[in-house]
C-alpha cells in the first residue's frame, strides 16, 4: 500500500512543485543601488506547472473558503465561550446540570464504543476471513446507519419501545423506562454510531489477508489465540482509529438522541442536547461555554486521528476514508 | 473439497457470523422496519395525504434543494480545496488540511450554533452581509450555507487521494504534445476526476438530506419556508403523531436507500477508473 502520498503527492522529481522558499535561490547582491533592477532570473516554469498567479489565486480562494466556513465559525466557539472571562467559563461548565449531562454523554460513551467495537471486530473477522454467499448484502447494511437521517434513527427506537410502541407496553407493565431515559439514548446513540468501527476494520483485515492466522492455525494455536496474539496486535492501530471515530460521535450526536430524550434537566441531557437548552434560553455565554467542551473533544479527535494516520496506519483506500 | 473448508479453514466462523447478523438485526433492521411498518398501519389514503401536504412538499423541496445547492458549491469549491492541497505547498497548508476534518468531527449542535452567531444578523460576517442585504440566518440560505459545511469533508476527502494518485506522465506527456495547461486540465485531469466529483457530489447530499442538527439553529424553522424535512418529522413527534411521522420518515428512508446504491455504483466506478488510470 502506498503509504507515502497522504503527506506528500508529489512523486516524481521532475514534477517537483517548488517550496515557496526554494523559487528564489540566493543571488549575489545587485551591483549597486542606482541600478535598474534587472527582471529576477526566475527558473522557467515547467510544461506540468501551473502559472504561480493561478497558483496564488486559487491558494487565496481555497483559504478564504475554509476561512469563511471552518476557522471563523471554530474560532467564535471559543471567542464566545470565554467572551465573559474564564471564571464565568468554568461556573457554566460546574453548573450541576452541565456536570450532570456530561456524566451521562461519558456513560453512554462508554457503553456504546466498546458495544460496536464488538461488533466492528465480529464483522471484520466474518466478512474478512470467510467466503460466503450474502456476504456483500451484509457489508451494504453495515453502511446503513450512515444513510438515515438522525431524527429517523431516534424514532426507530421511539416507535419500538416507546408507550405507543411494540415494546412498550410490555416493558412498561414490567417497569422498564427506555424512551426519555437512559436506555434510550444509548439504544440511539449505538444504532448511529453503529458502522464506525466495522468500516474501518473490514478494508484494513481484507487487505492484510489470512496468511498469519493461517499460520498460527498450522502451528497449533487456538481460535482465542489467534485472535489475541496474531489478528489483535496486527489491527490495534485500525481499531484504535474506528473506536476515536466512533467515540466522536457518540459523544456528540444530536439529532437522534433529541428524540428519544425528553429532555430531562440532570437526568436525560447529554452535553449537546444541553447546549441546546442553554441556547433556547437566551444563555448564549452558557451553551458556548458548554459547545467549548465539544469542540475540545473534536480537536482532540482531529489531534488523534491525524496522529495514527501519520504513524501508523497505511493509507485507507481513498473512498473508504470518506467520513 | 468439503463446505467448511471452502468458506475457510479459520474457526469462529459461526460465532462471528451470528453475532454480526443477530446485532445487525436488533440495532439496524428491526427499529427500522419498525418505522416502515407504523407507516403502513395508516392506509395508503391518510399516509399520502401526510406525505403530499403541502407543508411537506415544502419541506422536501427545501432539504432536497438546499442539499444539491450545497454538493453543488462543495463540489466547485471544495474541489478547488482539494487541488490546492494535493497540488501546492503554501504556509499553513498542513493546518488548512486538518480544518477540513472539522466538520466531520464537530458535534453538529456547535456547528449549528457556531453558524448562527457567525452568519446571524449581529454576526461577525453576518451583519456585513446583512448591510449588503443579504440574509442568511433564519432563510433558505442559511439551510444551504450549514449543508455546505456539513459536506465540506466529504468531497474534499473523495477528491483529495485521487488527485493524489494521478499520474503526472500524463500530464507529461499532455504537455510534450503541446497542451496548455488548461488544455491538459479541461481534457485530461477534469475526466479523470468526475467519478470521484460525483461520489463526494452524491456522499454530500445524502449527509444533507438527513442533515438535522446544524439546520435546525440557523434556519428559523419557519412552516413552508425554512422548515427541512427532518425537523417534521420531529414536530409530528411532539405532537404524538407516530403515524404520521413515520409515513415522512419513510419517504426520507426511501430517498437514502436510492442514494445509498447510487454511491455504491458511484464507489464502484470510482475503483474502476482508478484502477485502470
Amino acid at each position: 500500500m502506498d503509504a507515502d502520498a497522504r503527506g506528500g503527492g508529489v512523486t516524481s522529481p521532475a514534477l517537483a512543485v517548488p517550496a515557496p522558499d526554494r523559487e528564489a535561490p540566493p543571488r549575489p547582491a545587485p551591483p549597486g543601488p542606482a541600478a535598474v533592477p534587472a527582471p529576477p532570473r526566475r527558473r522557467p516554469r515547467r510544461a506540468t506547472e501551473d502559472p504561480a498567479l493561478v497558483r496564488w489565486a486559487l491558494v487565496a480562494i481555497a483559504l478564504l473558503f475554509v476561512g469563511a466556513f471552518v476557522l471563523v465559525p471554530a474560532a467564535t466557539v471559543v471567542a464566545e465561550a470565554l467572551r465573559g472571562g474564564v471564571a464565568l467559563w468554568w461556573k457554566a461548565l460546574v453548573d450541576p446540570d452541565a456536570l450532570a449531562a456530561v456524566k451521562l454523554t461519558l456513560l453512554v460513551a462508554a457503553i456504546a464504543v466498546p458495544l460496536n467495537a464488538l461488533f466492528g471486530l465480529a464483522a471484520a473477522w466474518s466478512v474478512t476471513r470467510f467466503r460466503y454467499a450474502g456476504k456483500s448484502v451484509l457489508v451494504s447494511l453495515v453502511d446503513l446507519p450512515f444513510g438515515v437521517s438522525p431524527v429517523v434513527s431516534g424514532m426507530a427506537t421511539v416507535l419500538l419501545f416507546g408507550a405507543h410502541g411494540w415494546l412498550g407496553p410490555w416493558l412498561l407493565a414490567h417497569g422498564v423506562k427506555v424512551v426519555f431515559a437512559v436506555p434510550g439514548i444509548v439504544l440511539a446513540t449505538v444504532f448511529v454510531t453503529f458502522p464506525f468501527v466495522a468500516r474501518e476494520l473490514i478494508p484494513f483485515m481484507e487487505a492484510q489477508g489470512v496468511e498469519e492466522e493461517e499460520a498460527a492455525l498450522v502451528l497449533g494455536a487456538s481460535g482465542w489465540q489467534i485472535l489475541t496474539r496474531v489478528t489483535l496486535p496486527n489491527v490495534k492501530w485500525s481499531l484504535l482509529y474506528g473506536v476515536i471515530l466512533c467515540n466522536a460521535r457518540a459523544m456528540g450526536e444530536f439529532g437522534a438522541v433529541s428524540v428519544v430524550s425528553g429532555h430531562i434537566r440532570g437526568l436525560t441531557n447529554t452535553v449537546p442536547l444541553q447546549v441546546e437548552i442553554l441556547y433556547g434560553e437566551y444563555a448564549f455565554q452558557a451553551a458556548f461555554a458548554v459547545a467549548s467542551l465539544l469542540f475540545l473533544l473534536a480537536l482532540v479527535t482531529l489531534v488523534a486521528k491525524k496522529g495514527l494516520e501519520w504513524h501508523h496506519r497505511p493509507r485507507p483506500s481513498a473512498l473508504r476514508s470518506a467520513p | 473439497m468439503s463446505a467448511a473448508a471452502r468458506r475457510g479453514v479459520l474457526p469462529g466462523f459461526g460465532l462471528s457470523t451470528g453475532f454480526t447478523v443477530l446485532y445487525l438485526c436488533l440495532v439496524v433492521l428491526v427499529p427500522l422496519s419498525a418505522v416502515a411498518l407504523r407507516s403502513s398501519s395508516l392506509g395508503w389514503q391518510e399516509a399520502w395525504k401526510v406525505v403530499a401536504s403541502p407543508r411537506a412538499l415544502a419541506s422536501y423541496r427545501l432539504s432536497f434543494g438546499a442539499s444539491l445547492l450545497a454538493a453543488a458549491a462543495n463540489v466547485v469549491f471544495g474541489g478547488l480545496v482539494a487541488w490546492v492541497l494535493a497540488r501546492y505547498r503554501f504556509p499553513g497548508r498542513a493546518f488548512v488540511d486538518a480544518l477540513v476534518d472539522l466538520p466531520f468531527a464537530l458535534p453538529t449542535a456547535v456547528s449549528g450554533i457556531a453558524l448562527t452567531a457567525v452568519y446571524g444578523p449581529t454576526g461577525f460576517i453576518g451583519r456585513h452581509l446583512e448591510a449588503a442585504g443579504v440574509r442568511v440566518a433564519f432563510s433558505p440560505l442559511g439551510v444551504t450555507l450549514a449543508l455546505t459545511f456539513i459536506g465540506l469533508p466529504f468531497v474534499i476527502r473523495t477528491l483529495q487521494p485521487v488527485l493524489e494518485d494521478l499520474d503526472p506522465e500524463v500530464e507529461e506527456a499532455a504537455a510534450v504534445l503541446g497542451a496548455s495547461r488548461w488544455e491538459t486540465f479541461r481534457h485530461v485531469l477534469l475526466p479523470a476526476l468526475v467519478p470521484a466529483a460525483t461520489t463526494g457530489f452524491a456522499l454530500a447530499f445524502a449527509r444533507g438530506l438527513g442533515e438535522y442538527g446544524s439546520i435546525v439553529f440557523i434556519s428559523g424553522n419557519m412552516p413552508m419556508r425554512t422548515e427541512i424535512a427532518p425537523l417534521l418529522v420531529m414536530t409530528r413527534l411532539e405532537q404524538f403523531d407516530y403515524a404520521g411521522a413515520a409515513a415522512l420518515a419513510t419517504v426520507l428512508l426511501l430517498a437514502s436507500f436510492v442514494l445509498l446504491l447510487t454511491i455504491n455504483r458511484l464507489q464502484a466506478w470510482t475503483r474502476t477508473r482508478a484502477g485502470a488510470a
